[in-house]
């Protein structure tokens, strides 16, 4: 991280000092979006928990945010492969699981 | 090329963790899932979008393939796929999502600074933690799902592979990994994380194969659930809300539709994953069970059947993972049209278990054309019978037997049942008297009212049809 601001390396210092800040605040939106599914997925109607299931795959695929910022750096390096590698694997599961999904619904509003 | 703000990006971030939930929440009725999918959809497109557009993506050529050769495969996989088959294909695809997770965690070690969690060999201790847990989950769903892919596709054998020791093995492993990711937090070390994973992977397979086949609604969704939680370890070991949120619903959404299978089953979790069910022990504990001796049953051919529901005001018919083996999906569904124009109310009624993987029977009957409002979950169902004068029983078992009402030294004591005994007569279509999974005899096969229709499902439907049509 060569081209960080002043303002934005004196951030990340002080979020170092504190101690896990970025920690805490990700346990309280992982705890709260738990029971927001808790809720939401309760509602969910039981005759359609197989497009639920490929949904839910298809979301969490979303890890791909991830691949492609290693598979996205300049040259070539290992880091590169295995984000490469990943961005193929969530991509197929992403047009996978919304493929399926729409095909089960379509069956079941016609 | 266009280069987003941090803050732009965490907002495109946002939106797409509402469209996500809004997504999920569309699938509380027909009506509104395809708006739900959809949104699903637009979320998935503007967090990919966000990220190729943000200042650490230099190099497009390779992402942009790499994500248009997955894209393909998965398209042609979903629109290939035969809907008999959709739960393996879950299992396939879960596996993908924690052998994806594994990669990045890996990626995320070997060049840090990107995602800002250190310099190489020189990460975060909270990170290094987040990171192993990340991967150990990740490379637990990849093997796990893999072993029930091979279940389900019957590769692997669908009986309960059990070996001696198997729990304090696992316990040990377990243990082994704790102590492996507490020194890695410490060191850092390569080694040790290769380690974890080898671990990890070991683990996933000794879980899931002492698991019976027809317990598979449980692990489906319970690696789903995994998949939702290593999603959200990626999220925590990259600072990342979307990652967290997204596998926070993912993995409360698997761990919901595992509890709502177990109760389907009467099992306890734990019990589920002990595994061993529906072997040889499970048949020798039933007792009275023993093949040889035949007691009275009456015995019909589909002319019987047919002069029986032509006669029928009310059907109702009990489907079970026997008949999608049968493929008689189809045949069923003509079967119940030429009663239908005949005037006969025909339902169906969906025990929660009914499939191999939760709402995988409403699937094959949609596919097969049968309405959706004609079919019923057990709950809405279940008090009809005493009113109905043909309960037509094909391909399922254990969920109709009363043994589980009344005998508290039964394998199935205790499972909710489809009351199918209440109806006028019962047509039972099944191969021969054999017991079902769960190795327990069924009485309702020699009761009075039961006429057992011995045959494939798939031809007693269309002898049926013939019959009727005459």
């Amino acid at each position: 991280m060569t081209d960080m601001t002043p303002l934005a390396t004196q951030v990340s210092q002080v979020a170092e000092t504190v101690g896990h800040n970025d920690f805490t605040i990700g346990l309280t939106v992982f705890v709260l979006a738990i029971f927001v599914g808790y809720y939401v997925v309760w509602s969910v109607t039981p005759a359609l928990h197989s497009p639920l299931m490929a949904v839910t795959n298809a979301i969490s695929s979303v890890i791909i945010v991830g691949a492609l910022i290693t598979g996205g750096v300049m040259g070539m390096s290992l880091s590169k492969i295995f984000g490469l590698l990943a961005v193929f694997l969530a991509a197929v599961n992403i047009f996978g699981g919304f493929v399926i999904t729409r095909r089960m619904l379509s069956m079941f509003n016609r | 090329m266009l280069e987003l703000s941090d803050t732009t990006i965490g907002l495109c971030y946002l939106v797409a963790s509402v469209l996500f939930i809004l997504s999920l929440k569309g699938l509380s009725s027909a009506k509104t899932s395809n708006a739900g999918s959809l949104y699903g959809i637009i979320g998935m497109a503007i967090a990919v979008g966000a990220t190729v557009f943000s200042p650490s993506v230099l190099s497009y050529t390779e992402i942009l393939a790499a994500l248009v050769a997955g894209g393909f495969v998965g398209t042609v996989i979903a629109l290939r796929i035969d809907m008999t088959a959709l739960p393996q294909l879950m299992a396939g695809f879960h596996s993908l999502v924690g052998l994806a997770a594994v990669f990045v965690a890996a990626a995320a070690f070997s060049n840090p600074e990107p995602f800002g969690i250190g310099s190489i060999g020189n990460i975060h201790t909270g990170s290094l933690v987040e990171m192993s847990l990340g991967i150990a989950i990740g490379a637990v769903t990849f093997t796990g799902s893999i072993i029930a892919f091979g279940k389900l596709q019957g590769f692997i054998s669908g009986k309960p592979v059990t070996y001696p020791l198997q729990h304090p093995l696992n316990a040990l492993l377990g243990a082994a990994m704790v102590g492996l990711i507490v020194s890695f937090a410490m060191t850092g070390s390569e080694t040790t994380l290769v380690a974890i994973t080898a671990i990890a992977l070991l683990l996933g397979i000794l879980l899931i194969i002492p698991i019976g086949g027809a317990d598979m609604p449980v692990i489906v969704s319970m690696l789903n659930s995994y998949s939702g939680w290593a999603a959200a370890g990626i999220g925590f070991t990259l600072n990342n809300h979307l990652l967290i949120i997204t596998g926070a619903l993912v993995g409360s959404s698997g761990a919901i539709l595992s509890y709502i299978m177990c109760k389907g089953m009467n099992r306890s979790f734990i019990n589920v994953l002990l595994g061993g069910f529906g072997g040889d022990d499970a048949a020798a504990s039933a007792g009275g069970s023993s093949s040889g001796e035949q007691k009275p049953h009456k015995a019909g051919s589909a002319e019987d059947a047919a002069f029986i529901l032509q006669n029928a005001e009310s059907v109702i018919i009990v489907p079970g993972y026997g008949m999608a083996v049968a493929q008689a999906q189809h045949a069923l569904r003509e079967m119940t049209d030429v009663l239908r124009e005949s005037g006969t109310k025909v339902r169906f009624a969906i025990h929660p278990v009914a499939g191999r993987m939760p709402g995988h029977m409403n699937v094959l009957l949609a596919e097969a054309n049968v309405p959706y409002e004609d079919v019923l979950e057990l709950e809405d169902i279940n008090r009809d019978f005493p009113t109905t004068d043909v309960a037509f029983v094909i391909g399922a078992n254990d969920v109709t037997n009363p043994l589980a009402k009344t005998d508290p030294a039964s394998p199935i004591y205790g499972m909710p049942i489809l009351d199918v005994e209440n109806a006028k007569t019962v047509l039972f279509v099944k191969r021969s008297l054999s017991p079902g999974y769960a190795g327990v005899d069924n009485e309702v096969f020699y009761r009075e009212n039961t006429m057992m229709l011995f045959g494939d499902a798939k031809k007693m439907c269309e002898d049926i049809i013939k019959a009727v049509e005459g």
